[in-house]
């Protein structure tokens, strides 16, 4: 589920097609009241869901979290998975809405019971001195094994110093690990506030490329741009000529900045499609801006609002 | 009769081939423990011994999980490069970053090589860091002076205050597997085709000393080295008349118990079988070049997709 920022809808860097390569601007730093928020609300889901023992073993890491020396931070964050396992956390509804009023977009319905603790844990960590803080973050980063790995990066829209952790993003996206990229990729409002735009336009084509869903990329209609629109569509040409399936997904990004080639493989996805992909198809182009949309539309009985004649 | 499902509590599968792994989940080795040792070439930074240990937690792992393997590990700095004492000493200090990282079963595989001071001093160190880490060790006796090297690498687990059912004592032989398992040690055989043990001599073995705290292994490696040793010798000792459950004991549910203790491995892992999704990739890398990717699916799979 894409959720609605006004702030990112309002982002320069979002579908307006100057391919600067900048990032966005940063709007979204954490404070340290959305830090005390995020982790009372993770100790307060975990409390009813966990045994006794881990929890006070918790409890008792993230009380010598904050200042404690960076061996016993980094041994605790590993450590996590000796105490807890990877039990769904089973979020409620109102839970959920918890979490997104703490942090716009923040969307821990997946997370399990550890990756919560070893996120609490991390929270816990003073990030005043911010040369002390990254330094420690790239070492848990540097030598994270896969599951410290897909937690580090769920935990990025909740991290101090976010501007500083672009890079590190980008790394993640460049995981072949599908566990790794979907925890940077989806559910994650961090990659479309802060990716410059070749690093989001090579996420949401290697999702296609790994086979994961496009539709929980959070920010995926406000960060299409032309560049994406002709990647995607020259994959698509690259998937036809191999006679191999386009994901129907695929169209969603192409739509609003289609040119008059992009037009075109619209209505050959129309005319050739599934039912899913024809509908992908006509939905793009009704969101095309462009007269050639409109004749394409016509010359197949279509509407810019509603159905099929 | 449901399938042999083995554990081979000690292999270096970074040393061996995809061949090995398809072979080794066609024989019914289920899971592996894999040690961190000397790599033949002797490492000359710290650099490249952390990125042998991450390969361990994370690359390896997945290479095995795409053949259907469970793979856990133990992390420790050998005793032959024991000796370099920078490097040694530079290993140390990394080493509690990766001791409580998940399937991380023990502290190993460490002891003594040449049995020198320097070895001495860091198979010290990480005794203790295996008793903070509250992890299983996994000892490697030396293959000179051997008999000596093994005493003493039980009077210096108990000296630091590791108790001996924390200790597997590996590679042993027929000279030193009274004293190990008298003085209540975990005792492992490494089924070699030359050296060290071979299966014939480990049915001897099992009737003689009987099959309680008796492991076996195949420590395949990058030389002359059998990955299917454990599948093996279970062959041979039920072809041999040892009863099946001495046999099960032996080749999986006595390293099970022992390496259990770190709470990082449980027969639930890998029953039902791991499922095979050879489409994941890993770090730009794919095992596969070109052939048709095996896919099962399972809820494990979908999870992880």
């Amino acid at each position: 589920m894409v959720t609605c920022n006004p702030l990112r809808m309002a982002s320069p860097g979002a579908g307006v097609g100057i391919n600067s390569g900048m990032p966005p601007p940063n709007f979204a730093v954490p404070s340290a009241t959305t830090l005390r928020q995020a982790r009372r609300l993770l100790h307060w889901w975990l409390r009813p869901r966990v045994p006794a023992a881990p929890l006070a073993w918790l409890e008792q890491a993230c009380r010598e979290t904050p200042e404690g020396p960076d061996r016993q931070f980094f041994m605790n964050f590993s450590a996590a998975c000796r105490h807890f396992d990877g039990k769904p956390l089973n979020l409620t509804a109102h839970d959920e809405s918890q979490a997104e009023r703490v942090r716009t977009g923040w969307s821990p319905a997946l997370w399990t019971e550890e990756q919560a603790a070893r996120t609490a844990i991390l929270l816990h960590r003073d990030p005043r001195n911010a040369e002390r803080w990254l330094r420690e973050v790239r070492t848990l980063f540097e030598h994270a094994d896969l599951g410290e790995q897909v937690a580090l990066y769920q935990a990025l829209p909740l991290l101090p110093h976010p501007e500083a952790l672009v890079e590190r993003c980008a790394e993640g996206v460049r995981s072949n690990v599908v566990d790794v990229f979907q925890a940077v990729a989806h559910r994650n409002p961090y990659p479309s506030e802060y990716l410059p735009e070749p690093a989001w336009n090579q996420m949401v084509l290697k999702a296609l490329f790994v086979e994961v869903l496009l539709a929980p990329i959070q920010g995926l209609d406000e960060r299409a741009n032309p560049t994406l629109a002709r990647m995607l569509c020259d994959y698509a040409h690259e998937r036809w000529a191999a006679k191999r399936p386009v994901s129907p997904e695929l169209w969603r990004c192409v739509g609003p900045h289609a040119d008059a080639r992009g037009v075109e493989d619209l209505e050959r996805a129309w005319v050739e499609g599934d039912g899913a992909t024809r509908e992908a198809a006509a939905d793009a182009l009704r969101r095309c801006p462009w007269p050639e949309a409109d004749y394409a539309l016509q010359r197949h009985g279509l509407h810019r609002e509603g159905e099929t004649l | 009769m449901t399938p042999a499902r083995f554990l081979d509590p000690h292999i270096h599968m970074s040393s061996r081939t995809t061949d090995d792994y398809q072979a080794m989940a066609a024989a019914g080795i289920a899971a592996v423990i894999e040690p961190a040792f000397w790599q033949g070439q002797l490492r000359t930074s710290v650099g490249t011994y952390r990125d042998y240990f991450l390969a361990l937690v994370g690359w390896e792992r997945f290479r095995a999980s795409q053949f259907g393997i469970r793979h856990y590990c133990a992390i420790g700095i050998n005793s032959k490069e024991a000796n370099n004492e920078r490097l040694a000493r530079e290993v140390l200090e990394i080493l509690p970053l990766f001791l409580c990282k998940e399937g991380v079963v023990a502290v190993g595989e460490i002891g003594f090589d040449d049995q020198t001071a320097a070895e001495e001093r860091v198979f010290r160190a990480q005794l203790d860091l295996a008793r903070e880490a509250r992890l299983p060790v996994m000892v490697h006796t030396p293959h000179r002076d051997k008999k000596r090297g093994t005493s003493r690498s039980m009077d210096l687990a108990l000296d630091r205050g590791v108790r001996p059912d924390q200790v597997v004592i590996d590679h042993n032989n027929e000279e030193t597997v009274g004293e190990v398992l008298e003085r209540g040690f975990w005792a492992g055989f490494t089924i070699y085709p030359r050296t060290k043990m071979d299966s014939e001599r480990m049915v001897e073995i099992v009737r003689r000393h009987g099959h309680e705290r008796v492991i076996v292994d195949s420590s395949a490696d990058w030389g002359v080295s059998d990955p299917l040793a454990v599948a093996k010798t279970a062959r041979l000792m039920l072809e041999r008349g040892i009863p099946p459950a001495a046999v099960e004991a032996v080749t999986c549910r006595n390293a099970l118990a022992a390496y259990g203790q770190s709470g990082q491995i449980r027969e639930e892992h890998w029953l039902p079988p791991v499922p095979v999704d050879q489409r994941r990739q890993f770090e730009g890398n794919t095992v596969l070049r070109g052939q048709e990717p095996r896919v099962d699916r399972s809820p494990e799979a979908v999870r992880q997709a």
